[in-house]
């Protein structure tokens, strides 16, 4: 039993490595992005449980920027990949431009609540 | 042959002008879509200044001030900021309400309503219309109601078609439900809330629609005035989780309503927060967990959706499916287990648990089950207030789950949400309102469409049988089927006319209602007098006013906390309590201090600092919302903190009784003397003993009261309010 689920691990590590590498370079900078942004998300917290949460809406503000800016990465993968039939008549400038104006609030509202 | 020719010589009407006086209104034919849209605006302009027109009532029959009594608050709070800016009022500690304690303003009031009332007053001044901060904040509510109409219209469109937006914006516009809260003068945070919040809908409900960020923006914008104008904003981020939550159950996600819901999440929360009274509730209270839950639900969910399109093999999605849910669950259940047993994520604020168990209130809460509006609600409640939309909302929902859409699954979502809510306190049937309206502007619409295509259909079919002539089959049978159904149009006819009928009697409703029951200031009462004429009793504000200008300006005065705001707004002096009720201790002081002997009270007043008292009478006048009837409510707080207060001892066999039966501490107790003092020697009506209580419709048990601590200072005109200066203590010697 354990040595099916380990070799069915295996098959499916593998697959998932042969499928993505099939998706195009501009949405693996996106998915380069998001995954950068969740490890300095994942790095706040670890600092925050060693020295204690005292200035916390610094914490939060820390926290919610990469969170928030890897969510919106993710809405702009979904509204530029190509296989959405629910985009395809969304021009990939616009995106990137809503993406780029969610970002800018976001971040003025973080340096407002950095304290 | 000549005719002909003349025919083609003669000119047409148009080409001469001159010919005729008046310009002929053919000059003016517009295409349909023109005719139209003319109609539309011109239906829009006439609902939004009818919105604003129906709420002036009081101001016409009064003048042009704030009623009740929070509005007092907002009007002397929004008077700082105009005068001393943003920063102070951002930061601002008032030492003149709860003495000796004080209370953070900045930190502890919504301040949505306040800076739009102050940002109109600066545009207006800005434009050189010297209007004063008090005119702003009475016609603010109206302004912001006609606003409401105009995103009623842009949801009904959204939802249905423009039709129905069309009849939404006109049932909003009138109905009493909305009214109630902001007609002219009532300055308080629902008449702005109202229409953030249907904002916000029609925004998440667009960009779920349109899967765009921007409107997703726009959302966390319309969140974020929300959340600046008024403590229901825990309805939206409650009401949007479940809705994501319902249509990922049902399948009908889809990758707009990922971005639609995480651009509104992540940007309205942060936005939120910025708000200093709501501070960290985000993701510290249990209210707001569930839109925290369905976030992390919903970033699991999309990732494994995503898997499963990219993996392409079911066996090994299935694997990789097992393996991601059951570790997710784990860790779901663990932070939630671990964060609620901590305490870390409080539980659930007694004001909003009240709403899920509504008997919650009356035994552990007894400040919240005594304040009117949070009473369940009575039938006639909702008859009052929404007339013929009771049954058309039935009838919405049914054309609703006939065409299922994203738009329309919220709708009803929120309809029976908030009726739900409406059913368990009075005061939320404003928040069932915008939904009752538009969905029932749905069942309007589509009848009406209905009506009129088969009315239009008929005569249609027979003129075309008219001009074709009889040759084609077609026609023929078109012929025959509509002999079949002769009476069709002439029914049809007559249900239009029923509908315009029952129309005009909600139009006629809404307007007496509004006219009778929601246009009292509450601070001036009006009677007729025995010859038919009107009786003005201004007693409220003469008493503050004579505390203005008679007291000391470092005066205390103390007073059950429903005045608490009035004094401080219009008598300019420290209270003791009032309506924030934040210090449920410092309120039970007061009620004690009103229930006790006057020598005990005595004690609790020097311990306080207190100079005056003021009670409020409704014996002469007949007023029944004066102290002795709140009384019982002042012994119940009370006693919930101090044992010492029995309710039992001031009823008799369960009775609460002022007459020569009543109870020894009742005919005692401070209120009662200070209510009754010199009442035993005034004639109230002709035919009745003196010291007939014209309010509890007795005669008082107690007329020959003594005052040792207190000596009367000031009783208004009609006795509604008396006003009492506490002694100093005596000389030892």
């Amino acid at each position: 039993m354990a040595k099916s689920t380990s070799s069915d691990a295996q098959m499916l590590v593998r697959s998932l490595h042969t499928a993505y590498a099939a998706t195009p370079t501009n949405l693996k900078i996106i998915d380069l992005y998001v995954v950068y942004a969740i490890v300095t998300a994942v790095i706040q917290v670890v600092y925050m449980g060693i020295v204690g949460s005292f200035p916390f809406n610094s914490f939060l503000s820390g926290v919610l920027s990469c969170v928030g800016t890897a969510v919106l990465a993710v809405c702009l993968r979904i509204q530029v990949n190509k296989e959405n039939k629910e985009f395809k008549d969304l021009p990939p400038e616009r995106a990137y431009a809503d993406f780029v104006l969610c970002n800018l609030v976001l971040h003025l509202v973080v340096m407002n609540f950095l304290g | 042959m000549g005719a002909k020719a003349e025919n083609g010589v003669k000119p047409t009407p148009l080409a001469s002008p001159s010919s005729s006086p008046f310009p002929s209104l053919k000059a003016l034919k517009l295409k349909t879509k023109q005719q139209e849209l003319l109609i539309r605006v011109s239906a829009l302009a006439l609902i939004y200044v009818l919105a604003f027109a129906v709420r002036l009532f009081s101001v016409l029959r009064y003048e042009s001030m704030i009623h009740e009594f929070d509005p007092y608050f907002n009007y002397r709070t929004t008077l700082f900021l105009t005068k001393n800016g943003f920063y102070e009022f951002w930061n601002w500690f008032d030492s003149e309400s709860w003495y000796p304690l004080g209370r953070i303003i900045g930190g502890t009031l919504f301040p949505g309503l306040m800076v739009t009332a102050a940002l109109i007053y600066r545009a207006l001044r800005f434009l050189t219309f010297a209007v004063h901060i008090r005119e702003v904040c009475v016609l603010t509510a109206p302004f912001f109601a006609s606003n409401t109409t105009l995103v009623a219209y842009f949801f009904g469109k959204e939802i249905w078609d423009a039709g129905a937006g069309l009849a939404a914006a006109a049932l909003i516009a009138i109905c009493p439900g909305y009214i109630s809260r902001s007609v002219a003068g009532s300055y308080d945070n629902e008449g702005v809330a109202i229409f953030a919040l249907l904002l916000t809908f029609y925004l998440f409900v667009k960009a779920v629609n349109t899967g765009s960020l921007a409107w997703g923006l726009a959302s966390a914008f319309g969140y974020f005035y929300m959340v600046s104008a008024w403590g229901g904003y825990v309805f939206i981020i409650n009401l949007v989780p479940l809705y994501v939550l319902v249509l990922l159950i049902t399948g009908r996600y889809s990758m707009r309503l990922y971005v639609a819901y995480n651009c509104m999440y992540i940007l309205g929360m942060l936005l939120a927060m910025q708000i200093r009274f709501v501070g960290f509730q985000h993701v510290q209270s249990g209210e707001h967990m569930a839109a925290l839950g369905v976030f992390f639900l919903m970033q699991v969910f999309y990732f494994v959706d995503w898997v499963k399109y990219i993996i392409n093999d079911p066996k090994l999605f299935h694997s990789f499916l097992r393996i991601t849910l059951t570790s997710a669950i784990i860790v779901g259940a663990l932070a939630l287990g671990v964060g609620m047993a901590t305490g870390y994520i409080s539980p659930w604020a007694g004001r909003f648990y009240s709403l899920l168990d509504p008997t919650y209130a009356k035994d552990h809460i007894p400040i919240i089950a005594s304040v009117s509006e949070h009473q369940p609600t009575a039938w006639s409640s909702f008859m009052f207030d929404f007339h013929i939309l009771l049954f058309l909302f039935p009838a919405g929902l049914y054309f609703c789950f006939k065409r299922l859409s994203d738009a329309t699954i919220f709708i009803v979502m929120y309809g029976l949400t908030s009726m739900y809510f409406a059913g368990v306190m009075v005061r939320l049937i404003l928040v069932a309102t915008p939904a009752v309206c538009l969905i029932s502007s749905i069942a309007l619409s589509a009848t009406i469409k209905n009506l009129t295509t088969l009315i239009r259909k008929k005569s249609k079919a027979a003129q075309t049988f008219s001009t074709k002539g009889i040759s084609s089959l077609k026609a023929s049978a078109k012929a025959s089927l509509d002999q079949a159904l002769p009476f069709q149009r002439n029914v049809a006819i007559a249900l239009l006319v029923g509908a315009f009928y029952l129309l005009g009697r909600y139009a006629i409703h809404c307007t007496w209602v509004t006219s009778e029951a929601y246009s009292s200031p509450s601070i001036v009462l009006a009677a007729r007098s025995a010859h038919g004429g009107r009786v003005i009793f201004d007693d409220y504000r003469e008493a503050y006013f004579w505390l203005r200008q008679n007291t000391p300006p470092d005066a205390k005065v103390m007073s059950w906390w429903d005045y608490g705001y009035q004094i401080t707004a219009m008598g300019n002096r420290t209270v003791i309590v009032d309506n924030n009720t934040w210090n449920n201790t410092h309120i039970a002081t007061v009620g004690r201090a009103m229930s006790s002997y006057e020598d005990e009270a005595y004690e609790i007043m020097q311990s306080l600092d207190v100079d005056y008292v003021l009670v409020v009478f409704g014996g002469v006048t007949g007023y029944s919302s004066d102290d002795i009837n709140k009384f019982l409510w002042m012994v119940r707080i009370g006693g919930g903190v101090f044992p010492v207060i029995k309710e039992p001892d001031y009823l008799v066999n369960g009775e609460y009784r002022v007459d020569k039966g009543a109870a020894p501490k009742m005919l005692n107790c401070l209120m009662y003397k200070l209510s009754y003092y010199r009442f035993g020697e005034l004639t109230t009506e002709y035919g009745k003993p003196t010291g007939y209580d014209r309010a509890r419709g007795v005669e008082i048990g107690n007329k020959d009261i003594k005052l040792e601590y207190l000596e009367e200072a000031f009783t208004t005109s009609n006795w509604i309010v008396r006003i009492y200066k506490v002694k100093p203590p005596k000389n030892r010697w």
